[in-house]
């Protein structure tokens, strides 16, 4: 409280809006306008010495100043009242005057306002007066005026109606001059508006005159827009124009839609005939597409044996660039698609604008055009597309040679990415599927391509391989040569590229295989539209590529490597027999790994779902391993024919009862074991050693204990006791039973062991049965002894089994004492110095 | 003491040894009224002798008679096909330390046609052996080594062939056989040395026609103008060995040779082989027609083995026999129909292994057409019997 009011004393000069307001705000208090505190109100009320409350008690409160305060403090109280007082009197007395003025000013208006309005009240009158004049009058006048406003209204009706007529009697000039302006577009609209009036009112001649001209015009017009139509010269929007205006002029649509139809083929017909053009090679360059295949090979050949490396794809890829002097297939078929597809999808797409999709008016809809018109539309694409694809085919078909594969793929790629465009355009159309089809055929084809090319491959290194054999020879040893001299043992040089060829025959085969991949790789790519086909997705990739490219080539190797071994068998080595060692080696390398690592390869490049029943590893494995064995048993045979025809020769032609006493080994067992060393060298170097038993410690040395003197005279005695008969029986028997029997042409093993014995055995025994056919003088048997003893010197190194050859020599000896008709062998001690000294 | 030995063995009828290094010469069957064909073997060099040799078949009992061949070591032998006991041979005769085959045809002592036949148990006999008769020498010594004498097929013992180096030589046999005259002769003609190493008479076409063997090639000749009608250049990747005509079917031709091959001609087509075989491991020496069932071919080779092959397929009676069929009844017909319909594919019936050394010939038995014989290097003849399931499967 005295806060309060010690606030309003101290700072009464304040601001005079801050203590107005205070002011208001006590006045408010004083007549209960506060409507925000009742609760305060209540609370401040109860104190009796609030002296701004209503329960204020003065005696109360002065009893309590009294009581609490000092003299000073009353004084002071005192002062501050009498001035509160105060200021409250000249508040009081500043609001009565205030109140008091405005209200006076209220009176006064309110004073001056009746006067106003009872002048207004007259003026009122006044106008109401005049109103009910002007209504007077108004009626007045239209009443006077209603005829005249219904003839004018009946004026401009006629007016109208003249204006019609004036339309219809000028509508043949119209029409003309717009024939004339070839404004076509105007003329038929112009006319359409007229056609339904002339023929209402056709009954009437003047009317009458007017429609038959007017059909005059309209026939004539049709008739030029037929003429344009027809010439073709336009362009397609001019075209769709025509088109329409004729279908408005009620042209027949099928009609239409075949001429249109007829036009666009024209059109199209020209397109396939420029690709046609480029089909068809031109006169100019045919000698050089003659000449080119001829280039090509003998390019290759000249590369190839000199490399002797890999032949890598880019030299296989040269004979096609430069075969490919007309328009590559890429280009071909750009632009087939640029001209031939673009066309034809904005003929589709013109089609349908004018005939299918046409609003549906009038008497048109009932003819159901729309389904008239696809029916035309597929039938003309499906034979447009006909005519295009067997172009593409013939194309695609010359595309022969298999250098880049990415060209023929990007263009397959291409031709079947536009047909989508018709499948847009066009759908349950067969363009596309057939496409695809197409696509199909062509990546078969390219298998089969590619199956041919890698087996002409594989011949011309075939040959390569065989010239670069055939070079260091030709001058030393042709085969059987049957010479008896011993010449330098030439096998020697051209043996020593044997790994070379080989290994970098198979690399180079292995590399052709894996770039014929990457090439094949191309259909399955992933930015290639059709390579999420199911066909490229499963069929290719099994059937096609696992199957019929890489199976197939293997299995061709395998095959041209066994025909090695039967052509020539009858006709007499004309395959080298290094040759089939090392196809041989080949072969038994694709089995141990080579066919693994292809087929595995295939099948992670190409994720080979075996779906369909594959060839199997294991089968190929099979198939390679027979062609390697049989290859190298064909060696066997050749080498051993080699040899055992010189044998032959040498025995068959001699006179072995008036020869001479033997002095020396004769001059071809020199050269068997000559030859035999070659062979085992030529073996060694594609083979591995082998397993042979173990060596006696005498081995070169050893008699032939068959023809010890006593016994040969007991047998030979020229009586026949039965006792003899039944020794030399019993001893033959015996000897047999102890001794296995010899397969002579048996199947070798792959080591080189293996074959030289293979080899060696058929030279004895061929000498063996050579010798069993002629009669020999004491001489002819002691030579035979001496060769002999000279074979066993040197052949028991290369057999696994040194028995084998004792047996075989033995027999021979043997059989050469039973053919003797003076059989006194020589001894031992005289065969080895004879044979020491060579 | 018995000169054969007996050595029984599972698969084989019969089989024992005479004389080691018996060579090649014929086991060749001559017609005989009795069951048992008589073969006649050869001689080992030094004392050249033949054995006749006659099988009792239902006891399985060998006789064996020996005629002394005294002119020298032989290398073929072959039957007249009109008397029994004429035989010609080729032999060796060594003179001035020269050896030359001479070509001669004999008469066997009337003794052994007797039937005096030698038993296994009855030794003593070959300690006084019987000379051979000579009838007539085929004089060739203008002609070079005879290689081998063929006597016409089924003719009346009048007409013989031989082959001696590079002629073929028809030589008229007159006045029961004791004198020969030639007739008529072809000569081989070529570069180089030329020889005929066999050959054989076709029992076909009247008997005009000869084939012959020399190197790898074989030829045909045509008797009546002793001119050769075909030549297979390269019959075989080496020498050709023996040959034989298909008795039943005209124009064809087995061969074999060096090149361990047994081929099938068919004459009329000489590019190609019909069919060919390789079986053998080593030259095969001899090649033989059954003479009435000619898909059994028989061969034998120096690896040791003789081989009997069916060639159905190839044969003159390739769906088996087919006789039967109009007396089935129908019932049974269809149940005939199918297993005609079935052929027996061409196979090999079994291989014999007998021998342990080169087995140098081999003969059907004329009497019997389900015995052969076989003989090798060692002096081992082995008597063996076609299996007796495929007998019952050609005879039904």
């Amino acid at each position: 409280m005295d806060g309060d009011i010690c606030a309003t004393a101290t700072t009464p000069p304040d601001s005079d809006p801050a203590r107005k307001r205070r002011v208001h705000g006590m006045l408010k208090l004083y007549y209960g306008l506060n409507e925000e505190g009742k609760t305060v109100d209540q609370a401040e009320s109860m104190n009796p010495c609030d002296i701004n409350g209503t329960h204020f008690d003065p005696e109360v409160y002065l009893n309590k100043l009294r009581r609490e305060c000092s003299l000073g403090e009353l004084m002071d109280q005192e002062s501050c009242m009498v001035k509160q007082i105060r200021s409250l009197d000249s508040d009081m007395q500043t609001l009565v005057y205030e109140n008091y003025n405005k209200f006076i000013s209220a009176t006064d208006t309110i004073r001056k306002m009746k006067n106003d309005f009872k002048k207004m009240e007259d003026e009122m009158d006044c106008l109401s007066t005049n109103m009910a004049a002007i209504t007077e009058f108004s009626a007045h006048i239209s009443g006077t005026l209603q005829d005249q406003h219904a003839q004018i209204t009946k004026l401009s009706g006629v007016h109208t109606l003249l204006r019609k007529l004036q339309f219809l009697f000028e509508l043949p000039a119209r029409l003309n001059k717009c024939l004339e302006l070839q404004a076509y577009s105007q003329a038929v609209s112009s006319h359409r508006r007229a056609r339904c009036v002339l023929q209402q009112y056709s009954h009437m001649p003047s009317f009458r005159g007017i429609q038959d001209d007017c059909h005059a015009i309209m026939d004539k017009l049709a008739q030029e827009l037929r003429q344009k139509f027809r010439d073709g010269g336009s362009s397609a929007k001019d075209l769709s124009e025509c088109v329409e205006l004729l279908l408005q002029l009620d042209e027949p649509a099928e009609e239409l839609c075949d001429k249109f139809l007829i036009h666009a083929q024209s059109r199209l017909e020209a397109n396939l005939r420029g690709l046609e053009a480029e089909l068809r090679p031109p006169l100019s360059s045919g000698p050089t597409s003659v000449i080119d295949p001829s280039i090509g090979p003998a390019r290759r050949l000249s590369a190839a044996p000199t490399a002797g490396s890999p032949t890598d794809p880019t030299s296989l890829g040269n004979p096609f660039l430069s075969s490919s002097s007309r328009t590559d297939i890429l280009e071909f078929i750009d632009r087939g698609c640029n001209e031939f597809v673009s066309s034809l999808c904005l003929v589709i797409a013109s089609y349908q604008e004018l005939f299918v999709n046409r609003p549906q008016e009038g008497n048109l809809a009932s003819k159901n055009i729309p389904h008239m018109a696809i029916g035309k539309l597929h039938a003309f694409v499906d034979a447009m597309a006909t005519c295009y694809f067997s172009l593409v085919e013939r194309r695609i078909q010359e595309e022969k040679s298999v250098g880049d594969n990415s060209l023929l793929v990007r263009a397959l790629d291409r031709f079947h990415r536009r047909l989508q465009a018709v499948a847009k355009l066009l759908p349950g159309s067969a363009v596309p599927s057939q496409g695809t089809e197409i696509v199909v055929r062509a990546a078969r084809e390219r298998i089969q391509q590619y199956l041919a090319a890698l087996q002409s491959f594989y011949l011309d290194s075939l040959r390569d391989v065989r010239q670069a054999l055939a070079a260091p020879r030709l001058g030393g040893s042709s085969a059987g040569g049957g010479s008896h001299l011993a010449g330098p043992a030439t096998g020697k040089d051209a043996p020593a590229s044997l790994p070379e060829l080989l290994s970098s025959l198979s690399a180079s085969i292995l590399n052709q295989i894996k770039s014929v991949m990457a090439s094949v790789q191309l259909f399955t790519a992933k930015d290639i539209t059709f390579s999420n086909k199911p066909y490229f997705k499963g069929e290719f990739c099994s059937q096609g590529v696992r199957e019929s490219l890489v199976v197939n080539f293997i299995k061709f190797v395998c095959q041209s490597s066994r025909q090695f071994c039967e052509s020539v068998g009858d006709r007499g080595g004309s395959t080298p027999p290094a040759l089939l060692l090392l196809l041989s080696r080949l072969c038994l390398d694709y089995e141990t790994s080579t066919i693994t690592y292809i087929l595995t390869l295939t099948d992670e490049q190409f994720l080979v779902q075996h779906r369909s029943p594959v060839t199997a590893v294991a089968a190929l494995c099979g198939e390679a391993r027979e062609a390697a064995q049989k290859l190298l048993n064909h060696y066997v045979k050749v080498q051993g024919l080699i040899i055992s025809q010189m044998l032959r020769k040498s025995v068959e032609t001699r006179d072995w009862v008036n020869t001479i006493e033997p002095r020396n080994v004769r001059a071809v067992m020199k050269r068997v074991v000559e030859d035999t060393t070659s062979i085992d060298v030529q073996v060694s170097l594609l083979y591995e050693e082998g397993t042979r038993k173990a060596h006696s410690s005498d081995s070169s040395k050893r008699t032939f204990s068959v023809y010890s003197g006593s016994r040969q005279q007991t047998r030979y005695a020229p009586s026949y006791t039965p006792s003899a008969a039944m020794d030399t029986n019993f001893l033959s028997n015996i000897h047999k039973l102890f001794s296995e029997r010899i397969d002579i042409f048996s199947p070798v093993e792959f080591n080189k062991v293996s074959v030289v014995t293979g080899i060696i055995k058929i030279s004895l025994k061929t000498f063996l049965e050579c010798v069993r056919l002629r009669t020999f003088g004491r001489y002819g048997l002691q030579q035979i002894q001496v060769d002999c003893n000279y074979l066993q010197m040197y052949l028991w190194r290369f057999v696994s089994d040194e028995n084998l050859v004792h047996f075989l020599l033995d027999e021979i000896v043997g059989s050469t004492a039973h053919r003797c008709l003076d059989p006194a062998p020589m001894e031992q001690s005289v065969i080895e110095v004879i044979c020491e000294r060579g | 003491m018995t000169e054969e030995e007996l050595i029984p063995t599972s698969s084989s009828l019969l089989s024992f040894s005479l004389f080691p290094c018996c060579r090649p010469l014929s086991v060749s069957l001559s017609r005989s009224p009795s069951l048992s064909p008589p073969l006649f073997l050869s001689p080992p060099l030094s004392f050249p002798q033949i054995h006749i040799i006659d099988f009792d078949d239902e006891n399985n009992i060998i006789s064996k008679s020996v005629l002394l061949h005294q002119a020298g070591e032989i290398w073929h032998i072959s039957a007249s096909p009109a008397d029994k006991a004429v035989l010609s041979t080729c032999y060796n005769k060594t003179s001035e330390s020269r050896v030359v085959t001479c070509g001669a045809v004999w008469r066997m002592p009337p003794e052994w046609e007797s039937g005096s036949h030698e038993s296994p148990d009855d030794p003593h006999n070959s300690h006084n052996p019987q000379n051979l008769e000579l009838l007539c020498h085929l004089d060739n010594s203008a002609h070079g080594n005879a290689s081998s004498v063929l006597w016409e097929p089924m003719g009346d013992g009048t007409r013989v062939i031989s082959l001696a180096d590079n002629h073929a030589l028809l030589w008229d046999l007159t006045e029961s056989s004791t004198q020969a005259t030639i007739s008529s002769s072809a000569t081989l003609e070529g570069k180089g040395q030329l020889k005929f190493t066999s050959g054989k008479w076709g029992p076909h076409h009247n008997c005009t026609q000869l084939a012959t063997a020399n190197d790898t090639a074989i030829r045909g000749w045509d008797l009546r103008t002793m001119s050769q009608i075909y030549c297979i250049e390269n019959a075989h990747g080496q020498l050709v060995r023996d040959l034989d005509f298909n008795p039943n079917k005209q124009y064809y031709l087995a061969s074999c040779g060096d090149d361990c091959k047994v081929k099938f001609w068919d004459v009329r087509n000489i590019n190609e082989p019909v069919k060919s075989l390789e079986e053998h491991s080593h030259w095969v020496w001899s090649v033989r027609y059954n003479h009435s069932h000619d898909q059994l071919v028989l061969t034998g080779s120096s690896d040791s083995r003789v081989i009997l092959s069916n060639m159905v397929s190839i044969s003159s009676e390739p769906f088996g026999h087919l006789v039967d069929d109009d007396d089935l009844s129908d019932g049974e017909d269809n149940h005939q129909y199918d297993k005609s319909k079935e052929p027996l594919q061409d196979s090999i019936i079994s291989t014999y292994e007998e021998h342990e050394d080169s087995v140098y010939a081999v003969e059907w038995s004329s009497a019997d057409p389900w015995l052969f014989a076989s003989l090798s290097y060692d002096g081992r003849l082995v008597i063996n019997r076609v299996p007796r399931a495929l007998k019952y499967h050609i005879l039904l």
